[in-house]
């Protein structure tokens, strides 16, 4: 009886010192409490342990003891391990707005980790270690023809040559059932990769929404405007006087506003011309998508024509022309569509989901438009007749081989012939990997040119050129850049989508990683350098499950494609694994 | 009992993580960052106050139009000035961390509105919190009319039991649906 109440009260004790941090009471107060406390369920639970079990009680209670420790010491642990933590700190002295780009892009960082892992681990490793080395059979080697150029710089660059038959790309994967001493079903590895990649991704991001809409309460809700803004619009974490300023401005600009917005709310004047302006600049934006659309089908064809005219008879320009192309647009519509949207008059708020939306559908319709341009590349009917000629010249040139005998059961002496002089058949997987990377590193370095350009060199041109220019260069136009949060995040999420592309060339994981590291220094080294804080400071707040669900719904579409050709387009007979 | 010999103890150091919500490192970053405020001679004695203006010197908090208001709250002094010492400092870093609860900061956030610490945040309060956020300058002040119009517009949705103040769990439960206020109430060294 007693024990049983001894018990209870040493339990209670021990809630209360878990529950110490959370009390609001000054730190005398809570030591006082807490060395109370540990005295008494010390001097109790002694005494607790008599009789039966007395060894196994205490034994228990060391354990609990060790165990709570070793979790504090693991969580200590764990937070030295976060990479970039320290630089993330001192970027969030310019207000978490920022920092939240650079959390999102580490957290995209360890997700590319994981899928780098699985691909490199599971098929590019095995492959390379247990496979037919490089030059043992026909698809692994360079054909004759080609191999006085295999290794020069621009045919490397542009993954031709000997990076083509590497196992960065699919057309190099054996379909042996299982290779290796540990009989390692290559195939079906491959493609449980692939189908693993998807889940996982999906997967994260997912367990993300689910975890932020527990967190963040109601998303938009509106009734608490006033309040919110009044209680919660200041960032604590600003530490530099300049963003302070700039803080202090937008929060008297939004308390304006919205005084100004409740009572025009009840006026209604010229609703019509409102209406029309809106549809007018819808109108016009849909007119932008589909002219990009139109203009990237148009040069993907004329691609297409060039490479039958061979490679070298044209310009640079006119063979990364695709690649070029895209990156521009990416580049010059959404300045485009910042423009018309001065048509439209909404509150600010509303104008970015707009002009995120209209971003969104901007990359989404190239992607899309790039992927059918190449699926029309693969024609099926062309590949399927250029595929019965390559396989009746190759018997054809086998039989030349024999001299004309057939012998019937095949175990004439194999005539060694080397595997680059074998007559090739088409391979479009590799075709399509190495399309999807070379836009990436395309995207990649347009991105890195209008960092150094849009951002440095501006600075520096402002910094520098102000001594001797007739107007402030500081105050007006150029001025300094501001860091565009939701832009940056929207080409993150795209790249991503990208990397879906993933089935036809392992090797895309592993360039994102690369990419992403880069990235990060190079924007936190911009951001600190050459940005000024954002004058009008939105908060991304209950937009954090919007950029999730974008993420959600590119992952979605970039593997509709994937799927697509694994099921129609039947595999090249003479590529791959399967 | 408490530090400020130029190293923590062990135990000492234990007993500050089971009750705030810092890491090992952050309890020895606060600690470094606390010494570097210390004059020579300061340094040994045990128990040390530092005073507001030299607290007011830590960039973290310069530039927030709250700081003054910050250290009154966690300030443990007899005589109400806003000296902290270095448990002070380590209750104002954990109230103020990433991983403190919303119960916690709402009820600091709540002490720190209340300007004339009565327990509840009336019409002043308020006032004077608008003042603190719109900056400095006349150019960036509201007007009367539009002060007036924004707290009516306030008590009136947070005003749950309509007497004119907003009291603590009033504030708890507009705060607790608010999207952006866990994120933006902190304060990282």
């Amino acid at each position: 009886e007693e024990l049983e109440k001894l018990k209870e009260a040493v339990e209670d004790r021990k809630k209360l010192i878990q529950g110490l941090r959370g009390k609001p009471w000054p730190m005398k107060q809570k030591l006082v409490t807490l060395r109370e406390s540990q005295e008494f369920v010390e001097k109790y639970e002694g005494a607790l342990g008599k009789g039966k079990g007395r060894k196994f009680y205490a034994y228990k209670v060391m354990m609990t003891k060790k165990w709570m420790k070793f979790q504090r010491d693991f969580e200590n642990f764990k937070t030295a391990c976060i990479p970039w933590e320290m630089k993330i700190k001192e970027i969030e002295h310019f207000g978490s707005s920022v920092a939240s780009y650079f959390l999102f892009l580490r957290w995209m960082y360890g997700i590319n980790m994981i899928l780098f892992g699985l691909t490199f681990g599971l098929v590019m490793v095995p492959e390379a270690l247990m496979g037919r080395p490089y030059g043992s059979i026909p698809r692994k080697t360079v054909p004759r023809a080609e191999e006085g150029s295999a290794m020069d710089f621009a045919v490397l660059w542009d993954f031709g040559g000997y990076a083509q038959y590497s196992v960065l790309f699919y057309g190099f994967y054996n379909n042996q059932r299982a290779i290796g001493w540990l009989k390692y079903r290559l195939p079906l590895s491959y493609f449980l990769v692939g189908v693993g990649t998807v889940a996982y991704s999906y997967m994260v991001v997912i367990r993300r929404m689910a975890r932020n809409a527990n967190e963040g309460g109601v998303g938009d809700d509106n009734s608490f405007n006033f309040s919110w803004k009044m209680f919660t619009s200041w960032d604590y974490l600003i530490g530099n006087p300049e963003t302070a300023d700039n803080k202090f401005a937008s929060i008297t600009t939004s308390f304006k506003e919205a005084i100004l917005e409740e009572q025009e709310s009840r006026k209604d004047d010229n609703i019509h011309l409102t209406r029309f302006l809106r549809v007018l600049a819808n109108f016009l934006v849909l007119c932008c998508l589909a002219g990009s659309g139109y203009l990237i089908y148009f040069v993907v064809r004329r691609s297409q024509k060039f490479t039958l005219d061979g490679l070298e008879n044209h310009s640079w320009w006119e063979r990364n022309e695709v690649n070029m192309v895209m990156s521009l647009l990416g580049m010059f519509c959404p300045m485009l569509f910042d423009v018309i949207s001065a048509l439209e008059n909404y509150h600010p708020r509303v104008a970015l989901q707009w002009q995120l939306g209209r971003i969104f559908a901007l990359f989404l319709g190239n992607l899309y438009t790039f992927i059918i341009a190449l699926m029309d590349e693969i024609n099926v009917k062309s590949q399927r007749e250029e595929e019965k000629i390559v396989k009746y010249n190759i018997t054809m040139w086998e039989g030349s081989l024999y001299n004309g005998t057939l012998s019937e059961n095949n175990t004439a002496a194999p005539i060694t012939v080397h595997p680059a002089d074998v007559p090739r058949g088409p391979c479009w997987e590799t075709m399509v990997g190495q399309e999807f990377v070379r836009l990436i590193i395309s995207d990649t370095m347009t991105t890195y040119i209008t960092l150094l350009i849009g951002d440095f060199l501006r600075a520096v041109l402002v910094r520098f050129l102000n001594y001797c220019w007739c107007w402030d260069l500081e105050a007006g136009f150029p001025s300094y850049s501001e860091f565009d949060v939701s832009g940056n995040v929207l080409g993150l999420i795209f790249n991503q989508g990208m990397i879906m592309g993933a089935f036809y060339a392992p090797c895309l994981p592993a360039l994102n990683v690369l990419r992403l590291h880069v990235s990060m220094y190079l924007q936190c080294w911009a951001v600190m350098c050459c940005n000024v804080p954002q004058e009008r400071v939105f908060k991304a707040s209950g937009s954090n499950n919007f950029y999730m669900a974008m993420l959600l719904v590119i992952l979605f579409l970039s593997t509709l494609p994937a799927i697509y050709t694994i099921v129609s387009i039947p595999p090249s007979f003479d590529c791959g694994p399967f | 009992m408490g530090t400020t010999a130029s190293q923590l103890g062990k135990d000492t150091l234990s007993e500050y993580q089971e009750l705030t919500f810092l890491t090992k490192q952050e309890i020895l970053l606060a600690h470094k960052r606390f010494s570097e405020l210390l004059t020579k001679d300061e340094k040994d004695i045990p128990n040390i106050r530092i005073s507001l203006e030299r607290i007011l010197t830590l960039p973290e908090l310069k530039s927030n139009p709250f700081r003054k208001r910050i250290c009154h709250v966690f300030s443990t002094s007899e005589h109400k000035d806003g000296s902290l010492t270095f448990e002070d400092f380590l209750d104002l870093l954990s109230a103020f961390s990433d991983s403190a609860t919303m119960e916690i900061k709402s009820h600091y956030a709540f002490r720190i509105f209340d300007f004339d610490d009565d327990g509840t945040l009336d019409s002043d309060d308020l006032q004077k919190l608008v003042n603190c956020l719109t900056g400095e300058t006349d150019e960036t002040r509201l007007t009367p009319e539009e002060m007036r119009q924004l707290i009516t517009n306030i008590l009136e949705e947070s005003d749950i039991d309509k007497d004119g103040t907003v009291n603590l769990s009033e504030f708890q439960h507009v705060i607790s649906r608010s999207p952006d206020f866990v994120s933006s109430f902190k304060i990282v060294l």
